[in-house]
């Protein structure tokens, strides 16, 4: 077999699409002759790292993803679990990181354009979004300009969309200098048994393209987002996609009446490598061939080869097959949303791709060896090196006033309002709680008492001293915030961001996170249900800190119990959960060490999950039986910032007081497994009688000040300028 | 009393405002699709927000020119009450029902927050469940409420007592003149404002300050 090809395919050229050598060989191999300039586009956009998982499906594969409650694990276009009632929750994050480097109101816009295409293509309505994102030092020249771009990129998509954000992380370090993170997570409901997946089935149906046309943007994204940065970045601005909310808005309520029509049978949106991407996992999944005739498919703009009609990644596009006798109802719900609705394709029995284009075929190439029988590596590793322990005991003094304020009024601790304040975050109706709580959370529309709480998290600093503890810390503490509004934890997804995984440092730091992730969730009976992996995150060489960014989604089945992360009435008992007898202990790649006095050393603090779960539901006990007046998780700062935080939120000062052991590792130290709690004075006895874990009474809430042992008070006022002041002065500051 | 919802594409508080006008009603709005040609007889025409077609020419300029605008144009002639939150407010301006036009924030940023209305005239059908002077608390969420007119068409509909919700200067989130947060024609049918006391209706949603403004309309 010989297709004509009008493009000779040199080393040159295969190196530009990213395929090593030996991978052009397989292909080769499989095919048995050279391949068109099309099918070389196709086998690069399958096969890069972004859309084939070959350097982290081996290590994947050992993450737990079963529980009673998951209905749908990876694989599809999102993870869906159980939460009673005939519903589902369904949701997914997935990274848009090289994108939003190079132009980051589109990336990023595009990134949860993405993600919330992914949640209704199952038959969910998204109700609730977060975003993790990760920017260089503040200092560095780009950084205003990536902060500015992603969050108003953010928020111009999810605004218009109409989707409440209601958590998120922003976070600066300068190993995120040259190539920033943004992760993107989107949950929605859908009946359980109304779900719907890619997998196609029966032959000879009809192939249907819907949504917005094709277009030259994003030609390459996924082969550009599998490589690394160098010099030449600012030439890679034409792979980034152009976001369209409004047509996505249009889709979602077309695909949610088109669904409930019956027509469906299988659905997957267009992301990366677009329509290739979607038509071979439709096919592959299937065990079905797919033929695809270009001359069909919506183009809005002239003269578009079939290579850039197979790669380009024009968003607001998905394809399904149907159901032949429905194709006239289907093509009337499109019509009336003012949406392409185009035959494209059908499905065959001889598993083949083929694509046609003016009467020639241009790709023939066999499908399940394109999709998910793809090439694997087993990348060598080595184990990281893990630093050695701070010398605590060689710590300068320092003052916890001084030093609380200086945390507060930190680049990574203090109040993310001015990011926050860009996103829509209460359309919908639905928010109960909105950003700067332990978790956002949302009621479950339609029901009287239900409602979802989801957290996002990940410590790049203890993932980099300890990729085994910061994986498993990830877990915990997004377990751990969903704990702290009384919402049962059910399942997680996991954005993983990394290097360059064919250095074996690199590898190292994957294989070791996910072992943390694994054992962590399967303590914790905390699935992952979906994910995405992000690999090449470097800049010249330098990678970015490994970054498992872990989202959770949580059950709180009666709202009128869910706690807040906020001191509410003067005169309570303030009592730290969890703890070890000194209060806090550990320095070792603090937030203090690195906001405070500028070190970056040590360890990162052992997570023990038996413990973690044991002081989690003990203190999901007390929020439920109405024991408990507020609750906050303690991470990052520790002890000190969060009392500050509790105070700062309620408007209400405490009076701690003075701990067993040397105060900056009592107010500062980042032990895990802990949480502060208030209940009336009176009922701390007899609520605390029975405690499983130690749960000592650190002191009362109230007045208009912070009183840390022996130091002087410091007022709300001075907390609340120092934890609010930083970003609006930062954005705000102009460069001479 | 019965009410209408009317949906362009684009709108998405759509679902927010019938569940205010159902909760609070007693029972659900018609809600009714840019492309029908007819509205059902109803009391009360509403006009949610969003971001109809994008957003992508001037805020609600386009819906502004749909066939059902002129519908909505004969109603309000009529008497029919008519009331435009966020979106609906900039599409009434830009359809010309009522006087003004909505610019840009002063902060260039989308805004979403809790914001202090003042309720500058409590005389009205939007705004006779609250006292004159009273504030109340709303939020607002949008990019483009930063109400602006010219000197004349200022004093007339200050004059007139047309402003009905004003923020309390420290709470102004978008530069608007005179703190005008949202204002009804002359006849006094017609009112716009940009916050949503649709999100302020439920102990849930923090608080039910929203609800006058429906439950008068509504009663």
């Amino acid at each position: 077999m010989t297709l004509r090809n009008d493009i000779e395919i040199t080393p040159e050229l295969v190196a530009s699409h990213g395929l090593k050598p030996d991978e052009y060989q397989k292909i080769l191999d499989l095919i048995g002759r050279e391949p068109t300039y099309t099918e070389l586009g196709i086998f690069s956009a399958m096969w890069n790292e972004h859309c084939s998982y070959k350097s982290s499906k081996k290590w994947l594969r050992t993450l737990p993803t079963k529980g009673p409650r998951v209905i749908q694990g990876p694989g599809e276009n999102a993870g869906v679990v159980d939460i009673g009632d005939g519903q589902a929750v369904v949701f997914k994050m997935e990274s848009h990181n090289h994108p939003s480097f190079i132009e980051p109101y589109q990336g990023a816009a595009t990134g949860v354009g993405g993600i919330l295409r992914d949640v209704f293509t199952m038959g969910a309505r998204p109700i609730a979004a977060m975003n993790a994102l990760r920017f260089g030092e503040p200092d560095h020249e780009k950084t205003r300009h990536l902060v500015s771009g992603v969050v108003a990129g953010v928020g111009g998509y999810g605004n218009s969309f109409g989707v409440p954000t209601v958590g998120g992380e922003v976070q600066f370090d300068a190993r995120y200098n040259g190539n920033i993170l943004v992760n993107a997570f989107a949950a929605g409901l859908a009946d359980t048994d109304k779900i719907f997946l890619s997998e196609a089935k029966g032959v000879g149906l009809p192939v249907v393209y819907l949504g917005a046309k094709t277009g030259r943007d994003g030609v390459g994204g996924a082969t550009m987002a599998s490589a690394e940065f160098g010099d030449d970045i600012e030439e890679k601005r034409p792979t980034v996609q152009v976001g369209d909310p409004f047509t996505e808005k249009r889709l979602l309520e077309a695909c949610l009446e088109l669904m409930a029509t019956g027509a469906v049978i299988a659905i997957q949106d267009m992301g990366a490598a677009g329509l290739t991407c979607s038509a071979v996992e439709m096919g592959a999944k299937g065990d079905l061939g797919i033929e695809l005739n270009l001359d069909a498919v919506p183009v809005r703009e002239e003269r578009m080869t079939p290579y850039e009609m197979m790669l380009s990644e024009s968003q607001e596009r998905m394809l399904m097959v149907l159901h032949p006798e429905k194709e006239a109802q289907a093509r009337a719900v499109f019509e009336k949303w003012e949406l392409d609705f185009a035959t494209v394709g059908k499905t065959t029995d001889d598993l083949r791709f083929r694509v046609l284009f003016q009467g020639e075929e241009v790709a023939n190439l066999p499908i399940k060896e394109l999709g998910d029988e793809a090439p694997e590596y087993d990348r060598p590793w080595v184990e990281p090196t893990i630093p050695a322990p701070l010398d605590q005991t060689a710590l300068e003094p320092k003052d916890i006033a001084a030093a609380l304020l200086a945390l507060l009024g930190s680049a990574n601790n203090s109040s993310r309002r001015w990011v926050y304040e860009q996103y829509d975050t209460l359309i919908q109706g639905n928010s109960l709680q909105t950003p700067g709580g332990d978790s956002g959370v949302v009621r479950v529309e339609g029901h009287p008492t239900k409602a979802l709480a989801f957290s996002s998290d990940v410590n790049p600093r203890y993932c980099e001293a300890d990729p085994f503890e910061g994986g498993k810390q990830a877990v915990a503490e997004c377990w751990r915030n969903l704990i702290a509004t009384g919402a049962e934890p059910l399942a997680a997804t996991d954005n993983l961001n990394f290097g360059n995984p064919e250095r074996p440092e690199i590898m190292g730091q994957i294989v070791f996170a996910i072992k943390g992730i694994g054992e962590a969730c399967s303590a914790l009976d905390f699935p992952i249900v979906s994910g995405n992996v992000s690999l090449y995150n470097e800049t010249n060489g330098r990678g970015i800190l490994p970054t498992p960014t872990i989202a959770g989604v949580g059950l709180i089945p009666d709202y009128a119990k869910m706690a807040r992360n906020r001191f509410v009435a003067d005169g309570e008992a303030i009592v730290l959960v969890g703890a070890p007898d000194g209060w806090g202990t550990h320095l070792g790649q603090s937030a203090y060490l690195r906001d405070v006095i500028g070190r970056r050393e040590g360890t990162a603090p052992h997570v023990d999950l038996d413990h973690e779960k044991t002081v989690g539901h003990f203190v999901l006990s007390l929020i439920r039986g109405g024991q408990v007046t507020s609750v906050h998780d303690l991470s990052d700062g520790g002890l000190a910032l969060g009392l500050a935080e509790m105070a700062i939120k309620g408007n209400i000062g405490a009076v701690i007081g003075t701990p067993p052991s040397e105060a900056i590792a009592a107010f500062f130290g980042e032990d895990q497994g802990r949480y502060l709690v208030t209940l009336p004075a009176s009922e701390v006895e007899a609520v605390l009688a029975n405690a499983p874990v130690s749960a000592i009474r650190i002191g009362t809430t109230g007045g208009d000040g912070l009183k840390l042992g022996t130091t002087d008070p410091i007022s709300i006022k001075e907390l609340r300028d120092a934890y609010e002041g930083w970003f609006p002065a930062f954005m705000g500051a102009t460069i001479n | 009393m019965k009410s209408a919802v009317v949906v362009f594409p684009g709108l998405n508080r759509d679902r927010d405002m019938i569940a205010a006008l159902t909760k609070i009603g007693g029972k659900a709005p018609a809600v009714v699709w840019h492309q029908e040609t007819e509205l059902p007889d109803v009391d009360l025409i509403v006009i949610p927000g969003g971001f109809s077609y994008g957003d992508y020419l001037r805020c609600g300029a386009i819906a502004a020119r749909s066939p059902m605008m002129d519908i909505i144009r004969e109603r309000a002639d009529k008497g029919v009450k008519v009331l435009g939150v966020c979106n609906g407010f900039q599409i009434l301006t830009e359809a010309g029902l009522l006087p003004g036009a909505l610019m840009r924030n002063a902060s260039l940023k989308f805004v979403c927050r809790e914001v202090e209305l003042e309720i500058a005239n409590a005389n009205t059908p939007f705004s006779n469940q609250y006292s004159d002077g009273q504030v109340i608390r709303c939020p607002v969420a949008h990019h483009d409420g930063n109400f602006f007119t010219d000197t004349e068409t200022l004093a007339s509909i200050e004059g007139n007592g047309q402003v009905i919700f004003r923020y309390t200067p420290e709470t102004n989130p978008n530069g608007s003149i005179n703190n005008i947060a949202g204002i009804t024609n002359a006849r006094g049918n017609v009112l716009g404002m940009m916050p949503h006391p649709e999100n302020l209706i439920e102990p849930e949603h923090g608080g039910t300050d929203g609800r006058g403004i429906f439950a008068g309309l509504l009663a």
